[in-house]
């Protein structure tokens, strides 16, 4: 029977040859660092939208000097003892280091043209935007601090899957980030959720999908599980879109694809919706 | 009387677990102490070879599935079919009968057990219209005041570009969803193989049990192998990396307790393993029923929220 794995998905195997990251794939434009910062990391030529950090994607949403962050310390503790070919406190530390972040999530208190709001925001640049314990306690804290403060809670997701160096662990963050969003609900707040590329396997098996308002960003791949895993399975040749948000939207599994140079604005305009309070 | 050299152990095992956050929420249930007689029994730690052994004990091809104890526990059984929208998942069975003579509904996967059923059922992989049948019968679960049983037993959800392309990522978020809504007692078992969202979409219950020889995963191990070792060969070793048996899960506080299999699993005699599990399904309910609703949906929650290691 077929092998599958559902739950995570990586990088394609065989190595891409090497490309400088300010290369755009799509049309092979290529831009110095401030070029790209100023246009929030979408090309100019051709509309590509560049994987953007958690950090860098806070500060083009919220109004100056707004930002409040939570939590920024929790990290990920290792409970197996999970050794691969290296142990896991070791790519745990290896990610602080190079990102610059505790875990693959920042949470925080902010106000987005005026109205306040909590932000839960992935940075796909720890470990793959995975899941583990701090990513689901931290988002579960941002559900409650949104609900105690009564403002709406946006979500930013950008994630390979659950983080599987925490085993089953790992998956429960499913259920937990579940129950999180559920009492969000019951508070009476709304969850606006942002899926940009990627956004797969646990996450958009768990909370992503469970916002009021499902949002996607342009060309982002958006699948349970992921194509090379589909094909390996179906043996069937996928189309070009095949679990990208333009295929989502068609198939009725969202409600809008917003570019990112529009996405603080239809943000505004979400919140005043729901009535966030000023 | 000194303690024996084995009872240290446990004892230090059990001290080790006292000291992780996980356990905050079971404390709040009284699970410590469930913990500590379930321990007790247990004795050793599972070695990587254990963990193998349920491994493949999870997946034998004559283990008992779903139906198999649908048969053997529930009277009046009827069986619902369809999500009433797109289609009828095989892969995934809903319906409803008594149990000692408690009407339940009773979702869960079912594997096929010939080369025809299994191609039908999908090996037990559910499409989005299976979630979405399942969701239909918890509803009417809450509906009537029924409790839910689910019997977990599937590799994981299906990974097609149907299924892509009807929402399975969202149907499975929905899924659960629906479970940390209900009202009513609901009790989930792992029968065989737990994988990954799959079978966590079914599972959001009061308790949850896992039978001896089942396994509980965020990832099949040769899924495991191949993204880190690159070489799916390696999943005997993926296995004992990440732990999926379900010792090591009752010690994470991931279940509740571990439902006893016959000598040799569940396979060696099924009516036994049938009836074991019966027995566990009704203490359990047992305990749940004369619970509040709200009460129950609030501790359910907050079990849930407590699951994680951090600092």
């Amino acid at each position: 029977m077929a092998k599958i794995d559902v739950s995570i998905e990586t990088e394609d195997k065989p190595a891409p040859p090497p490309k400088h990251p300010n290369t755009c794939p799509g049309c092979h434009s290529h831009y110095r660092d401030d070029e790209l910062e100023r246009a929030q990391w979408v090309c100019a030529q051709c509309g590509h939208h560049f994987p953007m950090r958690a950090r860098a994607r806070i500060a083009s949403l919220v109004d100056d000097g707004t930002f409040y962050e939570e939590a920024a310390d929790l990290h990920s503790e290792d409970p197996l003892g999970f050794f691969d070919l290296r142990p896991y406190t070791e790519r745990l530390a290896e990610a602080e280091m190079s990102t610059g972040l505790a875990d693959a999530i920042v949470i925080g208190q902010g106000s987005i043209e005026g109205r306040g709001c909590e932000l839960a925001v992935m940075d796909f640049a720890f470990m793959g935007g995975s899941m583990g314990s701090a990513v689901g306690e931290k988002f579960s804290r941002a559900c409650d601090s949104a609900a105690e403060r009564g403002v709406p809670l946006v979500t930013v997701t950008s994630s390979g899957g659950a983080r599987m160096q925490e085993g089953i662990l790992a998956l429960m963050q499913l259920p937990k980030t579940v129950c999180a969003v559920e009492d969000l609900h019951d508070a009476g707040q709304a969850m606006l959720s942002v899926m940009a590329h990627p956004t797969t396997g646990g996450v958009l098996a768990s909370f992503a999908t469970l916002g009021d308002v499902l949002l996607a960003e342009p060309g982002a791949l958006m699948s349970f599980a992921g194509p090379r895993v589909v094909q390996e399975l179906t043996r069937e040749k996928l189309s070009e879109d095949f679990g990208r948000a333009e295929q989502n939207l068609r198939f009725g599994q969202i409600d809008a694809i917003v570019p990112r140079p529009e996405l603080r604005a239809t943000l505004g305009r979400l919140l005043r919706i729901f009535n966030a309070p000023v | 009387m000194p303690p024996s050299e084995h009872e240290l152990r446990l004892r230090d095992r059990l001290s080790r677990l006292r000291s992780v956050s996980l356990l905050g929420g079971a404390k709040l249930s009284g699970e410590l102490q469930r913990l500590q007689r379930q321990l007790d029994r247990i004795g050793e730690e599972p070695t990587g070879d254990d963990i193998w052994r349920s491994v493949e004990l999870a997946r034998h091809p004559d283990r008992p599935y779903t139906l198999d104890y649908v048969e053997a526990l529930l009277d009046d059984w009827f069986e619902l079919h369809g999500d009433h929208r797109r289609g009828d998942d095989a892969a995934m069975i809903a319906g409803l009968g008594k149990l000692h003579g408690r009407t339940v509904v009773l979702v869960g996967q079912q594997k096929g057990r010939d080369i025809h059923q299994r191609s039908e059922r999908r090996f037990g992989m559910s499409n989005p219209e299976g979630y979405a049948k399942a969701m239909r019968a918890m509803k009417i679960a809450e509906t009537h005041g029924f409790p839910v049983i689910s019997l977990v037993d599937t590799p994981g959800a299906y990974p097609g570009v149907d299924a892509e392309q009807h929402g399975q990522g969202g149907a499975i978020a929905e899924s659960q969803a629906v479970m940390a809504r209900l009202t009513v007692p609901t009790v989930a078992c792992v029968i065989g193989e737990g994988g990954s969202g799959g079978a966590i979409a079914i599972a959001l219950a009061d308790r949850v049990l896992m039978q001896e020889n089942a396994i509980y995963s965020v990832i099949s191990p040769e899924g495991c192998a191949m993204i880190l070792w690159r070489d799916a060969s390696q999943a005997k070793k993926a296995a004992a990396a990440f732990k999926p048996d379900a010792v090591h899960c009752l010690e994470l506080g991931v279940i509740d307790a571990i439902v006893p299999e016959p000598k040799g699993g569940a396979q060696t005699d099924p009516q036994a393993a049938a009836q074991l599990l019966g027995e566990s399904l009704r203490e359990t309910l047992e305990d749940l029923v004369d619970v509040p609703g709200d009460e129950l949906r609030r501790r359910r929650r907050a079990k849930f929220r407590s699951l994680g290691v951090f600092a």
